[in-house]
């Protein structure tokens, strides 16, 4: 047998674990300071580009994408070349991957701060950025699987299917729910409204957690675990199970994120089914990971990986027992909007996803630097810190969504609400966001001292950048040894056959959730009294994406008794069909706002933006000043209507023609409204004239920013509101 | 909201095949899969199961 000799390429994994490292702190830091921003609202007060709204997608992509994507990436990197016994198909496309992925990360910290934002969680970016990604992501697919097309290795390590997997379904679930039509180079509409923009968008929020943070983790997981232990995965067979049915799953799961909302009872229950399910395939990978330590649990006293990946797939196990808990409706009902699903998420952040890429950047450095690890007893001291930030995280937040849900469904002998102010539950978990924070700090300076300790590693050692390696080609496999193969043994040496069956897999789920809902759109019941935004409301609907107002508030009120008493008439699928794209929003920092709509005056919305203080005190909100200040577009208000009109909302060519005279008619309403506080003719008169005096441009409070909101906000929920409240309940039942 | 489900239900024609659809698709799945994961050989499972710890006898990882 002929034996080649080649190169492994360290160089690209190297790369991807410089920027997993520093984006890693960026992305932290940025939840950090959001942290922060819970117990001083105002602490950057008047910068709108750091402001809570924008920021908030920031640390959650910068996360995400930024430091848990380039770990994956470095670890993909890293593992498949050896698991293949091959170099990458490709230096150029690795670099590509490399490069154009830094790129992505550096649009998305430019453009979402300043407030370029589809406001659908997790997929926040704009259209082009969209294009952007998918592009980098086929050249990583393509690198992928052009790998294994040249391998050395007859077999596809289970690791290599969990690849795989997260390559088709990532990119099915980003094509899919970036469906959008563009307005402008950085603005643009879902092209599904409502109810189906929801489905489509937790289908994919929720597989972004499973084929983004899961499943290239599982893969590194049976690579790097049996690595550090040395010894082979406990059971191979389990991982076959765990890998099918876990991909097979999965992707049903979505709608759990949409219990007792406007979605079909039919979807909702299909996805508790599926996501209690999910506990079998969960747990049995945590298992195997947990039991390849077998006999080798006294390495894990000494060993700083082996401690770390223990801790990881502990988070793991805790994290998939508490999801298909928190997707039944009895649990979901308490847990929902509150900050339990924080706590819920940053179990699986900071110790899954942070914890094993720890583990793996400890193991990795060293060998790709020919040394030993600059110090062990920093290692360690790492590892304990950020054990202790996350326990130190995640308990305050699960008692802090206790108490939510204690105090937002507390009634009265008398059937009024116990805690009718919204803040006096806000005031009363303050002290949660305190530890909150302690916990975080700890944990980010537990990463600062890795890369300490990590740079200290590399100054001493010396890089390998391109890995000798020998293995013998493959040869053509003989009828002989193939006779008597089963299925799946074939299966595991063929790269494209396997990942159609994945993307079967992944498919079906996808398929009977999604087409119903888009198809049968005729059976979302249609309520006569839901017209569109006027064109104003709609300015001021973009202003409301641009400042994630979505991020604090929901627009979506179930029906419970504690809802309906504390918000208003319970939400129904026919309000939101003009709703491109929708803002039900995940997370109730502040009270829900479907049906804040003629609930204060225009003069309270104004103070309120302009200080929050000011009209609730206690409050938490940070301060919109800028939103007062500045002057609302409306050259481009055509072309949203137009959009608008191409995705079915029934504008007539007239509105579209008028619409500047529509949005300053409205306007002039509201500026005579304001005008009836005599506190604001008087310092709004004060203002003009000190305009005039200093001969400055002065902009009147009809075009500004804050009308076009406050034009929105007034509108929000009364399209069934006004008329006979009896009457829309019988149609939507 | 019961009402509101059915009726999305109502309108999809052959409905009532859809459940037994899904029960065959699951069923035969996971039939499948263990009948694979049984059938494999022990000898194989085991090389398989070997691959990630074959290059450290390589001279490049002089620490293991």
């Amino acid at each position: 047998m002929e034996v080649q000799q080649f190169y492994y390429d360290n160089k690209i994994v190297k790369k991807f674990l410089y920027a997993t490292m520093f984006w890693g702190i960026v992305g932290m830091s940025v939840g950090l300071l959001l942290a922060f921003m819970f117990l001083f609202p105002n602490l950057t007060d008047g910068i709108s580009w750091l402001s809570f709204g924008r920021l908030r997608p920031l640390h959650t992509n910068a996360v995400i994408f930024a430091f848990v994507g380039n770990a994956i990436f470095a670890g993909v990197y890293y593992s498949t070349q050896r698991l293949l016994k091959a170099r990458m198909f490709s230096d150029g496309l690795s670099n590509f991957n490399f490069w154009g992925w830094q790129a992505i990360i550096f649009a998305a910290a430019i453009t979402l701060p300043l407030g370029y934002t589809t406001s659908k969680e997790y997929a926040e970016l704009e259209w082009p950025i969209d294009l952007a990604i998918a592009v980098v992501w086929v050249a990583f697919g393509w690198n992928l699987i052009g790998t294994m097309l040249k391998r050395r290795q007859r077999h596809l390590y289970v690791a290599i299917w969990f690849y795989l997997a997260t390559f088709v379904t990532v990119a099915v679930l980003h094509i899919f729910n970036s469906l959008a039509i563009p307005v402008s180079a950085l603005k643009s509409y879902s092209v599904y409204a409502g109810v189906q923009d929801a489905l489509v968008q937790w289908w994919y929020g929720h597989n972004a957690v499973a084929f983004f943070l899961t499943t290239p983790f599982l893969g590194l997981m049976y690579y790097f675990v049996p690595k550090a232990a040395n010894r082979p995965i406990y059971s191979y067979r389990l991982s076959i199970v765990h890998f099918w049915s876990l991909i097979f799953i999965y992707i049903w799961a979505g709608p759990h994120h949409l219990l007792y909302s406007a979605l079909p009872e039919w979807a909702q229950n299909l996805g508790v089914a599926f996501s209690i399910m999910l506990i079998a395939p969960s747990w049995g990978g945590m298992i195997n990971g947990l039991l390849t330590l077998r006999g080798a649990w006294d390495k894990v006293r000494t060993d700083a990986t082996l401690k770390f990946m223990v801790v990881a797939i502990t988070g793991y196990g805790m994290a998939t027992f508490e999801g298909p808990m928190l997707s039944l409706k009895n649990v979901n009902a308490i847990a929902h909007f509150s900050d339990w699903i924080i706590a819920h998420v940053h179990v699986g952040a900071l110790a899954w996803n942070g914890f094993l890429t720890f583990g793996m950047i400890y193991w990795l450095v060293p060998r790709m630097c020919k040394t030993e690890l600059y110090s062990k007893g920093l290692a360690n001291f790492h590892f304990w810190i950020g054990t202790l930030g996350i326990i130190l995280y995640a308990l305050p937040m699960y008692v802090a969504g206790f108490t939510q849900a204690l105090m937002w469904k507390e009634f009265n002998p008398d059937g009024t609400l116990a805690y009718g102010n919204f803040l006096e539950t806000v005031n009363e978990i303050i002290p949660m966001y305190w530890m909150r924070a302690i916990g975080g700090s700890l944990y980010i300076v537990g990463a600062i001292v890795m890369i300490y300790n990590v740079v200290s590693t590399i100054k001493k050692g010396s890089a390998v950048e391109d890995e000798l390696a020998e293995a013998a080609a493959l040869t053509k496999v003989s009828k002989r040894r193939t006779s008597g193969e089963t299925f799946h043994t074939w299966l595991e040496r063929k790269p494209v056959q396997l990942s159609i069956l994945a993307t079967i897999a992944i498919l079906i789920g996808g398929i009977i959730q999604i087409v119903p809902t888009i198809l049968v759109k005729s059976n979302i019941p249609t309520i006569s009294s839901v017209k569109p935004y006027t064109p104003l409301e709609l300015e001021g609907r973009d202003l409301y994406i641009r400042e994630g107002c979505v991020g604090c508030h929901s627009q979506m009120i179930r029906p419970f008794r504690s809802e309906v008493e504390r918000y208003g008439e319970y939400a129904k699928a026919g309000e939101f069909i003009y709703d491109h794209p929708f803002l039900w929003g995940s997370k109730r920092t502040g009270p829900d706002l479907l049906r804040v709509g003629g609930k204060y005056s225009d003069n309270w919305h104004l103070n309120h933006m302009y200080d929050p203080q000011s009209t609730s005190s206690g409050s938490i909100m940070p301060a919109y000043q800028w939103l007062i200040k500045n002057e609302h577009k409306r050259d481009d208000i055509n072309g949203k209507m137009r959009a608008m009109v191409a995705l079915g909302v029934p504008y007539t060519e007239e509105e579209v023609a008028n619409a500047k005279q529509l949005m300053d008619a409205q306007a002039l309403k509201i500026e005579k409204n304001l005008y009836s506080d005599p506190d604001f003719a008087k310092v709004y008169e004060a203002d003009k004239k000190d305009a005039e005096a200093n001969g400055e441009r002065f902009v009147p409070m009809r075009d500004r920013e804050i009308v076009a909101l406050i034009a929105y906000l007034q509108r929000l929920g009364t399209d069934i509101k006004i008329k006979g409240k009896t009457e829309t309940i019988s149609q939507n039942r | 909201m019961l009402k509101f489900a059915k009726n999305y239900m109502e309108s999809i024609e052959g409905i009532a095949t859809y459940p037994m659809i899904s029960l065959l698709i699951f069923f035969v799945f996971f039939v499948l899969l263990f009948w694979w994961v049984l059938s494999a050989s022990k000898e194989h499972i085991k090389e398989v199961s070997e691959i990630p710890l074959e290059e450290d006898n390589n001279q490049n990882n002089p620490l293991l």
